[in-house]
């Protein structure tokens, strides 16, 4: 399931309309990945709050879309341009690559609710495609 | 047995009594056969899904989305009971239609993602939580007579289930 031309297409064009909102995106698709599959808040034992906008999570948040920005950049090899970030996945954080799937689900939730005319199936599939590339990339170095 | 507090039954019956289904229904059932192709392997009688454009227009499309849909409303009416209510439709479908029960998971996916849309940010992070426990405990109901093991079913079916619909 590559991204052909035109998923790239679409996903460069959507991600212009909702860049503006990254970090607001972010947050509230960590709050809810935090809220709705608990078990992903043992990743964050080291935080003070993970309240749904708490402060760590809005910045996590910020963090998280500065990576999806990233990849949208390097649509044309994901792999390549989230290496570092792969390697920083498989190593050093090692977070369950089940989870990435899970954030994605979230991330679509919330570009519902913040996008409800722009997230139309079109945009939804291509961005579903793309968020699951992502999610492989960033499996890539872990064995 | 699936518990389920006030908290959550009436959470449950306001998101419900909020939905039209002839309205999402249709959203929800054509945006599954556009963000997943493969789905319309079950659907080759009704009529032109080449583009996204036909699969929204196509009235057999969105007839079906309210009949699928539809069908939530006896889970709603049901919760202490859900696993029961569907017994038949999942005989039904294992037997007669032959779908793959993991397009249960991917329907409720979706119908999570237009409800999310339908509702913007009054479908809060709790409201989302208690939702996809509902839709878990639906698509795990409608997957509970396909198991191979079924006397494992028939003797352990929260464990059997768990371990079948619970991985998402």
């Amino acid at each position: 399931m590559t991204l052909t031309a035109k998923d790239k297409k679409m996903v460069k064009a959507f991600w212009a309309k909702v860049a503006g909102k990254a970090e607001d995106i972010g947050c509230d698709a960590l709050s809810r990945m935090l809220v709705v599959y608990p078990q992903t808040k043992t990743y964050f034992s080291h935080w003070k709050d993970l309240s749904p906008g708490s402060a760590p999570v809005r910045k996590h948040g910020g963090t998280i879309m500065g990576g999806i920005s990233l990849a949208v950049a390097s649509i044309d090899d994901i792999s390549a341009g989230l290496l570092s970030l792969s390697e920083l996945h498989a190593f050093q954080l090692r977070v369950d690559p089940a989870n990435f799937k899970i954030l994605s689900h979230n991330i679509l939730v919330v570009l519902a609710v913040l996008f409800p005319n722009d997230f139309n199936p079109e945009a939804h599939v291509a961005m579903d495609k793309f968020l699951a590339a992502v999610g492989r990339a960033l499996s890539e170095k872990y064995r | 047995m699936v518990e389920w507090t006030d908290a959550e039954k009436s959470t449950i019956s306001a998101v419900w009594g909020k939905v039209d289904i002839n309205e999402v229904g249709p959203l929800a059932l054509g945006r599954v056969l556009i963000v997943y192709p493969w789905t319309q392997r079950y659907f080759g009688s009704f009529g032109d899904v080449s583009t996204p454009a036909a699969i929204m227009g196509n009235p057999k499309v969105a007839a079906h989305g309210k009949i699928v849909c539809g069908a939530l409303d006896k889970a709603v009416k049901n919760m202490g009971n859900i696993l029961a209510t569907y017994k038949s439709l999942s005989e039904t479908h294992a037997n007669k239609l032959f779908v793959d029960p993991d397009n249960f998971r991917v329907l409720a996916d979706v119908l999570t993602i237009v409800i999310a849309a339908k509702f913007g940010a009054s479908f809060t992070p709790e409201i989302q939580a208690t939702w996809q426990k509902f839709m878990k405990v639906v698509v795990a109901a409608m997957g509970s007579r396909y198991y191979i093991g079924i006397l494992e079913y028939q003797q352990a079916p929260e464990i059997c289930l768990a371990n079948a619909a619970f991985s998402h």
